[in-house]
């Protein structure tokens, strides 16, 4: 029966058939084995072709929007880069605010949604019990699915509205000698710290789900070794879990930024659109995806158009960046292990 | 010599400890809280201003007049259904095979790249290959012979299928790697030759996953705005089934009635966005949990 057993899972090779008497020749009709041969090359041609076109495809968008942008790279050079004029009559453009209040936006979005998202990935993998982890995983996933364009709505309407009449003058009366945080005193709606917490909001999803994977892979023995050398359940939180998978934090919170930077239509709904650039969060302001997204029907000129597209190759290389970024310490983390 | 009491309660240096922990589990607790506070605050804000506007009329009429109260979505509802039915059309296929390669047949090295490269386009920013698919179809010099030089709904879907893409195919991968391998030998073993093996055994085991994979992804485009501000938005206040016209859709519909300043659009926004989300929402938890269920059924 043992052999019977060890037979069954191998069924080509019961009966005492030799393996290597086996030949396609003799088992296959000719027809068949063309048919094979064919359809193999066939799948593998096609599929391959398939992957390629993907490839092509990044090479396409970035080639495509340099070749539009071309016009105005020429025409502007890299000043476009710290120039700070976007006057579209005068067919004058520089990006400067655009690309300060990019970075700034998206900053202080990270600054916001990092902890917290760290937070939410340690209290979903080593505080809440089982009964609640699960719902409330899945329900700070469902944040990940809400369209940006809702987000924004509700940014417009409810979150600006009360970040203008409590938020803002309450951190502007606690903080407002500092001028990035200075207030005035009328209640101004759009602004680019409601810009912040909206684009907050949206990275928090993403950030959190994967520092709560990070955190499950942590070896128990490492964490139950700390508990029973006497560590409070912060202390091995901050001296065994965060440093075990530090890199790992890092990247989700980079990718986390790469969103941030590219998000285009809730940032445009919220920060009012509005250079030049004003020293305070508490004013309205600009970035480059927001600007593209307001735009759209708004390009007259074959400058603009191509100095639009020059924003997008920015963009696009500042996220690119970004993810690569992202991915290698991922790469360097998991060799690590 | 009465023996001391020993208490539990800690003191002096314990005592800072343990409140220092218990200050920690309080802030990632109150964490948690503040993310559930602003989904249900969001949630809540479209539900009660949304609802109320919806109506049988809201999904069978054409926008109203300027000015003029009631309307509906109508254009917009058929428009979203055409463009992301093309994205699929043109990323399903193209995904699922760039999979199939990469699971099946790629050299290790190959398989990496491919998946950088997916990874990176998935980091793109969706505004970025809305003015791509501009400049391609729309724009400026290089008019695609009979689609060129005007926004259409095949532009628009094109921009949506390179959103869904890198979901479909990253998702069909994750699939097509939990197929046994125990399934391909048993098929080898039979004298069927790969292809067959391919398409008849790896890609029905992991259909439940791809299916749920693209639902995901459709999920995300029927959502998606910054692809069809500059290849889409254009467009006339009627049902248009025509894939070479622009067409209204749900995303951009909310977009622009929210930056306008009339209440009546203001309303029909938030009933708008009742509406997807309502979609979104329900077809990527219905996918998400099904596709754990496939998950597990592979790993199992």
């Amino acid at each position: 029966m043992v052999t019977g057993a060890a037979v069954g899972g191998r069924p080509w090779n019961a009966g005492g058939v030799a393996a290597g008497s086996l030949s396609a020749d003799r088992v296959l009709p000719r027809s068949r084995r063309l048919g094979d041969r064919v359809g193999d090359g066939l799948l593998h041609g096609v599929t391959a072709v398939a992957a390629l076109l993907s490839l092509l495809l990044v090479a396409a968008i970035a080639w495509r929007v340099a070749d539009g942008a071309w016009p105005a790279v020429r025409t502007f050079g890299l000043g476009f880069l710290w120039h700070d004029v976007w006057n579209a009559p005068l067919d004058r453009f520089g990006a400067r605010d655009l690309i300060v209040g990019t970075v700034v936006t998206s900053f202080g979005a990270m600054l916001i949604s990092a902890p917290l998202s760290i937070a939410i990935g340690l209290f979903l993998s080593e505080l809440a019990p089982p009964t609640i982890r699960t719902p409330v995983g899945t329900l700070i996933d469902m944040l990940a699915a809400v369209p940006s364009v809702v987000v924004g709505l509700w940014g417009i309407y409810v979150l600006a509205p009360f970040d203008a009449q409590h938020v803002q003058p309450l951190l502007g009366s606690v903080l407002g000698w500092i001028p990035l945080f200075a207030h005035g005193s009328d209640h101004v709606e759009s602004t680019v710290f409601t810009a912040m917490l909206v684009l907050a909001l949206m990275t928090i999803p993403i950030t959190s789900s994967i520092c709560r994977e990070l955190f499950l892979r942590v070896p128990a023995e490492l964490e139950q070794g700390a508990i029973a050398l006497g560590a409070t359940r912060w202390e091995t939180v901050r001296s065994i879990v965060l440093p075990s998978v530090r890199g790992g934090v890092v990247a989700a919170v980079v990718l986390g930024l790469g969103r941030a930077l590219g998000e285009a239509i809730a940032v445009t709904q919220v920060i009012g659109n509005f250079i030049p650039l004003k020293p305070s969060i508490f004013e309205p302001g600009d970035t480059i995806a927001s600007r593209l997204a307001n735009q759209y029907q708004g390009a007259v000129s074959t400058t603009q158009v191509a100095a639009l597209l020059y924003l997008g190759l920015i963009l696009l290389a500042i996220t690119f960046a970004t993810n690569l970024a992202a991915q290698r310490v991922v790469r360097r983390f998991e060799r690590q292990r | 010599m009465a023996a001391r009491e020993l208490s539990l309660k800690a003191t002096g240096r314990a005592r800072r400890r343990l409140l220092v922990s218990r200050a920690a589990e309080a802030t990632a607790v109150g964490a948690a809280g503040i993310a559930l506070a602003a989904l249900g605050t969001l949630l809540w804000s479209v539900g009660s201003r949304g609802a109320g506007a919806l109506g049988w009329s809201f999904f069978t009429k054409a926008p109203a007049l300027f000015g003029e109260a009631g309307g509906g979505i109508a254009p917009a509802l058929a428009g979203s259904l055409l463009l992301v039915g093309l994205a699929t059309a043109f990323a399903l296929p193209v995904g699922v095979l760039t999979a199939l390669y990469v699971s099946e047949y790629a050299r290790p090295r190959a398989a990496r790249q491919v998946r950088l490269w997916l990874d990176v386009l998935n980091g793109f920013p969706s505004i970025v290959i809305g003015i791509f698919v501009f400049a391609l179809c729309v724009g400026v010099s290089l008019p695609v012979v009979g689609w060129g030089r005007h926004q259409s709904a095949v532009a628009g879907g094109f921009a949506l299928s390179i959103v869904m893409l890198p979901l479909v195919s990253r998702s069909t991968m994750e699939v097509l790697a939990l197929v046994p391998h125990d399934l391909r030998e048993a098929s080898y073993a039979l004298g069927v030759s790969r292809w067959q093996t391919v398409l008849r055994v790896v890609l029905p085991a992991a259909l439940g996953g791809i299916v749920t994979g693209t639902t995901l992804a459709v999920a995300r485009a029927a959502g998606e705005t910054a692809p069809l501000l500059f290849t889409s938005a254009l467009a006339g206040q009627i049902v248009d089934w025509d894939p070479t016209h622009s067409v209204q859709s749900i995303p951009l519909t909310i977009f622009q009635y929210s930056e306008s300043a009339d209440p009546n659009l203001h309303r029909q926004a938030w009933a708008a966005a009742f509406v997807l989300m309502l979609v979104v929402l329900v077809t990527s938890l219905a996918a998400r949990l099904l596709l754990d269920r496939s998950r597990r059924k592979l790993e199992g």
